[in-house]
């Protein structure tokens, strides 16, 4: 948790455009290492387009590198292979395969075509212990498309642990949970960001006020705001964002920030 | 939220996997009886030597089981690797009927060819053209494969494309009559590395060949099915972009498979020759490729005997309802196709696989209700769109831009809290 920017995600003038939009408009952001780094805004803000940009997905300008690698201009899974990983919006997993074979697929890029065309014949260590992490060491041999919904993003989270990623992209890791499920990622979180630098897209502003250790506000493709939770929320220029949902209007008083 | 101890669970892992071990070997057990003393015992001459045929068309089955059931490749053009197996192997015993530094009948016959194209030289030797058989196939599929995986082309437009270069292939053989037989094809093969093709006994020594290549292929699809490749092959057919993003380069596993099925279609088309005695156009172009698949999907695309069953099936009924019908078979095949598309998308593979389910459900086990009905893990996916199973619809990262649709198609589980709207 140095401060070190050199090793964590040091993101300069980042620009997306599509057909002449500017979905990220000069976008320049810094996570250290070790930071639990939440990014919010309003639908169209442009967060899930920053990430894309950050994993290859779409073409960006500017420069985005992680523990000082250019990342831009690099393909996705080489990207993938310098320890980048990410969820999505809707859980993305193998339906068809079980829960093993998803762990064990993330697990296994460094693997030899020797490897590769023989079975599995026994768990991982690495799979056993994310399954143990994620709670689904129970449905182990269950198909992915037969888990609930809140547990799909589990086993997401638990295939980039198995993919051993250091910088972690989460895209609404708790849309659609229960209270329960969503204090359980949250927990997970905590687990993840010992090791590794998490960045989080979220709308829940309860979660992120539990969760978040700094955040980062954007709006228009443009970075608005940057602190902590208190701090951004202190922010009158988020506050005008947000116009009449003023960062204090949920239910629970907002006295309980995580460490 | 643990579930049972690992050590029980390992154990579980070690009883199943040798029981599938044990049946598998029963399976193949009594699928070498069934060709090697049934099939030779109970069938004459010509009904033995149409069933090494249909074993041919076998063999291209397992080969497009694997790229399209477990790869997602609709791979509409089998007929061209197929071809040049067969047209690699019909080149040497051509060359070894007409006998060293002859011509083969037909270059004659047609009277411009004067000398060997330099082409047909290598054939003269049975090692070059036993190793052409496979090899060509599967470099042109690894060439065409690099070129195609890595501009990410798929479902529709990579099947038209692989058709299209069957029409080719085919329309480039007939053009070309002075050196490849033109229409007729490579024909009247009479002899066998030696023996004579005419003669019944050897024809039974062919059959016998091609059954047992017809296993080999069928425990190599296996191995690879099994694996952490074929496991890798299904989450690349199901969701491209996420084994992208996991640091796989999809392009890479699909080539794999890919050129694997063509080294099967080569060699399929190479054991049909002898076989058959004849290699032409008309058996490798549109429409043989397309029958190729039709006997997958009927047999099962995802299963590993599946396609071999529907192959073998679908051959074997051509021969029957065409003796009988002969201008009805095509309406009969289209209609037999549009059926097990409509009704059974997992083909007759998947029935017992239906059945299994429909006895358990009454049994108790209200277990995951919301589970989809495709997602039998290594079961045949069922609903989605023909054409390109599973892969047009399973991607929903392409072309993700934030706004719009951000989380707004998400449905929460059911009985669950819709989550607090943001911001």
């Amino acid at each position: 948790m140095s401060g070190e920017s050199g090793a964590g995600l040091l993101i300069r003038d980042l620009r997306v455009v599509f057909d002449g939009f500017a979905a990220v408009d000069g976008v320049d952001i810094d996570v250290p290492p070790g930071d639990v780094r939440f990014i919010i805004g309003p639908n169209g803000a442009g967060k899930t387009t920053l990430v894309d940009a950050v994993t290859g997905l779409v073409k960006a300008t500017g420069s985005a590198s992680f523990g000082g690698r250019e990342l831009l201009g690099r393909k996705v899974h080489h990207i993938a292979r310098l320890g980048i990983g990410r969820t999505f919006q809707t859980a993305t997993v193998f339906e068809e395969l079980t829960v093993l074979q998803n762990l064990d697929i993330a697990a296994g890029t460094g693997r030899g075509p020797l490897t590769m065309l023989r079975r599995r014949s026994g768990v991982p260590p690495v799979v056993a212990e994310a399954m143990e992490a994620i709670g689904l060491t129970g449905e182990r041999d269950k198909p992915a498309g037969a888990l609930a919904h809140g547990r799909k993003q589990w086993l997401e989270i638990g295939m980039l642990l198995v993919q051993d990623a250091r910088l972690l992209l989460l895209d609404e890791p708790v849309a659609g949970m229960s209270q329960d499920e969503r204090e359980a990622t949250g927990e997970l979180l905590g687990l993840l960001s010992r090791e590794r630098t998490v960045v989080v897209i979220e709308h829940d502003m309860d979660f992120l006020r539990r969760f978040a250790r700094t955040v980062t506000v954007m709006h228009a493709g443009r970075k608005l705001s940057e602190g902590t939770v208190a701090e951004v929320q202190a922010d009158p220029k988020v506050q005008e964002v947000y116009l009449g949902h003023a960062p204090t209007a949920p239910d629970r008083p907002g006295g309980r920030e995580g460490t | 939220m643990t579930g049972p101890g690992t050590a029980a669970g390992r154990g579980r892992f070690r009883l199943r996997a040798s029981q599938s071990r044990a049946r598998t070997a029963a399976g193949f057990g009594l699928a070498a009886v069934a060709l090697f003393a049934v099939a030779p015992l109970a069938l004459g001459d010509f009904r033995l030597n149409l069933l090494a045929k249909y074993l041919c068309m076998a063999i291209v089955a397992v080969g497009i089981g694997l790229a399209w059931g477990r790869g997602g490749m609709l791979v509409l053009g089998q007929g061209v690797f197929f071809g040049l197996g067969g047209y690699a192997m019909a080149m040497h015993l051509k060359l070894a009927d007409a006998g060293p530094g002859d011509l083969p009948d037909f270059m004659r016959l047609y009277g411009q060819v004067e000398r060997l194209p330099w082409w047909w030289e290598p054939f003269t030797s049975p090692v070059f053209a036993l190793a052409a058989v496979v090899l060509v196939p599967m470099a042109l599929a690894f060439l065409l494969g690099s070129l195609v995986f890595r501009r990410r082309v798929r479902g529709a437009y990579f099947a038209i494309l692989s058709q299209a270069l069957a029409a080719a292939m085919a329309i480039y053989l007939i053009g070309e009559q002075g050196t490849t037989g033109g229409t007729n094809g490579l024909t009247d093969i009479q002899g066998f590395f030696g023996y004579d093709l005419a003669d019944p006994a050897n024809q039974r020594v062919v059959y016998f060949i091609v059954a047992a290549c017809l296993l080999l292929m069928l425990a190599v699809a296996r191995q690879l099915m099994l694996s952490r490749y074929g496991e890798l092959l299904v989450a690349t057919r199901d969701a491209e972009e996420r084994v992208r993003f996991l640091g796989y380069d999809p392009a890479r596993v699909k080539l794999v498979a890919y050129v694997v099925a063509a080294g099967m279609a080569g060699l399929a088309g190479a054991l049909f020759v002898p076989a058959v005695g004849i290699i032409s156009p008309a058996l490798i172009g549109v429409v043989p490729s397309i029958e190729f698949v039709i006997g997958v999907a009927l047999g099962g695309r995802a299963t590993l005997v599946g396609p071999a069953l529907g192959a073998v099936g679908l051959a074997w009924a051509k021969t029957a309802l065409s003796e009988q019908f002969p201008a009805g078979w095509t309406y009969f095949e289209g209609l037999l196709f549009v059926l097990v598309v409509a009704f059974l998308p997992g083909g007759l593979g998947s029935v017992a696989g239906l059945v299994r389910r429909r006895r358990a459900v009454p049994a108790g086990a209200p277990e995951a209700p919301e589970a989809p009905p495709g997602v039998r893990p290594g079961g045949p996916p069922e609903v989605p769109s023909f054409l390109d199973p599973r892969a047009a619809s399973s991607s929903p990262l392409e072309g993700t831009v934030d706004g719009a649709v951000d989380g707004a198609l998400e449905a929460p589980a059911p009985g669950e809290p819709t989550r607090e709207v943001a911001p």
